[in-house]
Parts: structure tokens; sequence; C-alpha cells
């Protein structure tokens, strides 16, 4: 545990000092999508890579975050800091009640419910168009303020998106670790097994997708007021993918590959600007890659690789 | 007039319905050779309008040859596909399943984009434009070619599951892989022919269709998960109860969009898939005892 804190301190500081190697560029802003792709790599994380439950709509519930926050704030005035908590809240109940007929399905089913569920909202998005906006968007959605600080710059909004993605990630590595997280990896090796000693693996598994809706809710409001407009397309099918990309990627059930995962496939498009067209076949390329060669994701298969490398490195040695 | 309109819907319906059938036929059959959900499905489907597309126009092949050509090439995709990305997967738990399948739809996708472009890309009917009048409403030629082709296909089908030595063996491994095995059958190979076949499938839902919607290198993504959808309503049976799951779901849709509302006809597909997978996952004519895991 106290390595555990070691290495989130770490962390935090080199999250806290990176803005002052880029002095507040172009970079910067992509750095808050990192942010915020984090938090959303380690909700779908907590959902897949912990109890083992594939969702192919988290977009969905991003969207519903981002939406909820932004038609609250922009069209009826409220305060940014109220609408969030609501939208969280009032995505966290639909995630716990359409929990529990949509867990009680396994594997090729559960994905294919979840992603089912999350075109639906997208459908919902693009349709209320007295509502939402339509497939033209909503804009006009402010910015948050706190004690007369208004976070509308890069640099601000990078502390206020890294602060909060720093105590998710907190937040998910005590939830690993604690009596819950042992009970989820219990579940994701064998509900059986678990429901035998004495875990309630149903309610436990809607209570963990009801979490991971809430951060991504919450991560949706946050992405609403720094962008300050949002259009159905940020949170389509493809969207749901890319997550999944990114936790396959870092590594299932691990908070820190979460970052990894999101880190790169956020920089990866800016880097390759001249690829633009080909980002799709990157993305399908690299899950494809990640599940057959390494299917622990970068966290444990860089490790792995050097290990490997050396080691043959010593049999070539003896032999 | 209201009567004529319902019946324009419900033709209508129904060769969209078709279509949705044979891919359903599509996933049920690798589903039933191998417990994997293929999500890239759809992909073969687009890939057979777009072939056909570069068969005409490339090769200047005249449309009888075009189709089989862009069938075979299909299937030979599906074959590369299970032989490169399903055989070579170390865990295939369904969760890995389900990630590389995703990953190797989106590779495909993404190829067929740098390939035939961005484009929507139109092909020309198989036999002309005049509408038919049928009561009140009016059919086109293609849709008659859209149900002979689906009923030529699924009769072979039948064919070739109950009639010959490599279907009886393709059921064999659906009831029971490790006994099929025991008694002979080259499961592995038969695990091929069932990529195979339902890609063959998908692609000709593709090029029958095509005609009618236009074609573009993403339009598989809907037209997979409406077949999905078809069989999940069919109960993932590779017969007659997806065919109608298909006929069912494309009524439906066809229905809703004209009555209710066109925006939410894709909503349509996705809440009955929903409903049938909470209420009914054993499908609407299945017996309560297979279990959807």
């Amino acid at each position: 545990m106290k390595r555990e804190l070691l290495k989130f301190l770490a962390f935090s500081v080199f999250v806290l000092l990176l803005p002052l190697l880029f002095e507040g560029g172009y970079l910067m802003n992509v750095l808050v999508f990192v942010g915020i792709n984090t938090m959303l790599a380690i909700a779908l994380n907590l959902l897949l890579g912990y109890a083992g439950q594939i969702s192919l709509g988290h977009a969905g519930f991003f969207g519903l975050g981002a939406y909820l926050s932004g038609v609250l704030t922009a069209t009826y005035g409220w305060n940014p800091w109220q609408a969030m908590p609501v939208a969280a809240i009032v995505v966290g109940c639909m995630a716990y009640l359409i929990g529990f007929p949509v867990l009680k399905l396994k594997g090729h089913y559960l994905a294919m419910a979840t992603l089912g569920l999350g075109i639906i909202i997208y459908i919902v998005f693009n349709e209320t168009i007295d509502l939402t906006g339509g497939p033209s968007g909503l804009s006009g959605i402010p910015n948050l303020e706190a004690g007369g600080v208004v976070f509308d710059s890069d640099v601000k909004n990078y502390y206020l998106i890294w602060g909060i993605t720093l105590a998710v990630i907190l937040f998910a590595i005590n939830l690993a670790n604690s009596r819950v997280g042992r009970a989820l990896r219990a579940v994701h090796d064998s509900e059986v097994a678990a429901q035998v000693v004495g875990v309630n693996a149903r309610l436990l598994k809607v209570q963990i997708f009801a979490l991971s809706a809430v951060i991504s809710s919450l991560a949706g409001s946050l992405y609403a007021h720094t962008m300050t407009f949002i259009s159905p397309a940020s949170f389509g099918f493809n969207f749901s993918v890319e997550l999944l990309t990114m936790v396959v990627i870092g590594g299932l059930g691990s908070v820190y590959g979460s970052f990894l995962g999101a880190a790169l496939l956020t920089l990866l498009p800016e880097f390759l600007r001249a690829a633009q067209d080909y980002d799709i076949i990157i993305y399908g390329g690299l899950l494809v890659v990640m599940v057959m060669f390494m299917p622990g994701g970068l966290v444990r298969g860089v490790p792995d690789l050097f290990r490997r490398i050396f080691k043959s490195r010593g049999g070539a040695g003896h032999a | 007039m209201q009567f004529d309109q319902i019946l324009q819907y419900v033709l209508s319906g129904l060769s969209t319905g078709a279509i949705y059938a044979l891919i359903g036929i599509g996933f049920s059959i690798i589903y039933n050779a191998t417990g994997i959900i293929n999500f890239a499905q759809g992909e073969f489907v687009m890939l057979g309008g777009l072939l056909t597309l570069t068969c005409l126009d490339l090769l200047k092949l005249p449309i009888w040859a075009a189709i089989p050509c862009a069938v075979a090439v299909s299937t030979l995709a599906g074959l590369l596909f299970e032989r490169l990305a399903i055989r070579p997967l170390r865990q295939p738990t369904p969760i890995n399943l389900v990630i590389i399948t995703i990953g190797g739809s989106i590779l495909i996708r993404g190829l067929a984009m740098l390939i035939w472009g961005k484009d929507t890309h139109a092909i020309p009917s198989f036999s002309g434009d005049d509408p038919i009048a049928i009561g009140g409403a009016t059919m086109l030629p293609q849709h008659l070619w859209i149900f002979a082709i689906t009923v030529v296909i699924i009769v072979i089908n039948k064919f070739y599951f109950y009639h010959t030595i490599s279907g009886k063996a393709m059921r064999a491994c659906a009831y029971n892989r490790r006994a099929a095995g025991l008694v002979g059958i080259d499961v592995r190979r038969m695990v091929l022919f069932s990529f195979m076949i339902s890609s063959a499938m998908g692609a000709v839902a593709g090029i029958i269709v095509a005609p009618l919607t236009m074609t573009a290198y993403d339009v598989g993504v809907m037209l997979g998960l409406k077949g999905f959808c078809a069989a999940i309503i069919g109960g993932m049976s590779s017969g007659m109860a997806t065919v109608v799951g298909g006929l069912l779901l494309g009524v439906l849709e066809s229905l809703g969009a004209g009555l209710i509302s066109s925006g939410y006809k894709d909503a349509i597909a996705f809440i009955i898939l929903l409903l049938i997978l909470f209420i009914r996952p054993q499908g609407l004519f299945g017996k309560a005892d297979s279990e959807r895991v």
C-alpha cells in the first residue's frame, strides 16, 4: 500500500510539473483531453478490467453527462457546479436500473446489449432537436468558475481537469485494493465461486456498472464545460470502441494502464496529423495486435518483453 | 389510401428484412459452430457491394460475372480473417474474441476506406428500374431479385446442412464440439468453413441490397447490427426462425419509420434487441432451455 502511495505521489508531481515543459502551447489543450479520456478509461476499466464485464456503450454515459450538464446550464441557466452532480446522479440511477437486466447477460450478449444501449442514446441526442440542438450541436455552455477564477484557458483547465482526474485515480486505486476490489476480481474469475464465498455477484456487478457510469458522466460534464460546445458525433459507437481500445492497450485491470492507453490514443492522432484519415486503421490494427500478442496490455506486456529479451540472451549464452 | 400506404411499408420492409435475415443467418452459422459472435460480419456485407462495384467498373465484367467474383473475393477475406485473427488467438476468452472481431472489423473498414474512398457508390439494378404495381403499392424489380435470391440461398443452406457430409459435420460441431472431434470431424476446418460460408452469405446480402440503398465503406456497421438483431429474434438458429426474425424486424422498422418517425428508425431495431435479450434471450420461438451465456 505504501508503494502504491509513493507511485501515486510521483505520478501527481509529474502531472503537476508537466505544463512547465510546454509553457501553455497547443499541446496543453490536448493534455486536457488526455485527462478526460483517462477518467473515462478508468471508468470502463473498473467494469471491464476488474469485474470482467464488457461495455460497448460507455460513450452514451459520457454523452448523457455532457448533455445533461450542457442543457441545464446553457438552456436553463443552472450553475455548472449544481448541474454536474445532478447529471451524475441521474446517469448513475439510470445505469443502476438498466444494469439489472443488462448485466444478467454475459460475454457476447452483454457486448451487444450495451452496444444497443449506446446507439439508442446516440439516436436520442440526434433526434431530440428542441432540447439538444440535434446533429448541429449545443453551444453556449458556460465554463466552470471557482472563487472568481473562470476556467477558460487551457492551462487553467489543465489543472482543473487533472486535479479531478488525480482524485479519480486515487479513488480507483483505493477501490481496487479494498474488499470491493477483491470481490470484483473474484466475480471476474468465477461468478459461481464468488457467490459461494458470499459475494452478491449480481448486485456488485450492477453497482460497479453504475459507478462506472457516474465517473463517465462526470467526465462528460467536464468535457462540456471545457469545450463549451458539444455535438452527438463525439458520443457515438466509434468513441465507445476508442475507449475500449484505450483500456485494452493500456492493460485490463491497471489504473495507470488506463492513463497510458488514454494518453497514447489521444496523442497519437496529434502526431499523425498527416495520417488523419488512417487513424481508423491504426485503432483497428492496435486492437488486433494487442489482443493477439500482448493480452495484458502495455503495462504488463512491455516489462514482459524486456524480460524475455534478456532471458533469451542469457539462454543463448548457455547454449 | 391508408391501406395502400401500409402495404407499401410492409413490402419494402419485407425486402430489407430479407437482407437482415441473410446477415443474421451468417451470424448464427459462426455462432453455432464456434460460440463466437463475429462483430466483423457487417464488413463482409460492405465488401460484397464494393467488390461488385470494382468488378463492374474497373474490370468491365458483366453483372452476372461480377457477382460471383465479388462473392469469391469476400469469401477469401472471410477465410483470411479466420486464419489470421481468430485461430492464432492465444486466450480465446469471450471478451478477447469480442475485442478482436471489433478490431478486425475496424481494420477491414479502414482498408475499404483506403481503397474505395469515403464516397457513396451506386450499383445498377440487376434488371432495370421500372416499378411494378402490386395492389395500390409499387415494387422495383430489384425487390423481386432480393426475395428470389434470398429464397435460393436459404434452400441451398438447408440442403448443405441436412444433405451433405460437411454440412452434417458442421451441425455436429454445433451440438457438441468435443464429441464431433471424437468421431473424427476436423473441428478447426469446420470453423474455417463456417467463416467462409457466412462471409459469402454476407457478401450476397450486400450485393443484392446495394442497387437500392447505395453502398459505402461504412454501411457494414448498421447492416451487421440489424442482422444480429434478426438472429437474436430467431434465437441464433441458422434456419427459418432467423428468417422470420429478419422479416419481422424489417417490417416493424419500415412501419415505425413510416407511421411514427423516420429519425427513430434505427432505434426500433435496438429496442427490440434489448427487449428480446432481457425478456426472451432464447429467441422469440425458442424453448427456454438454451441459456445465452
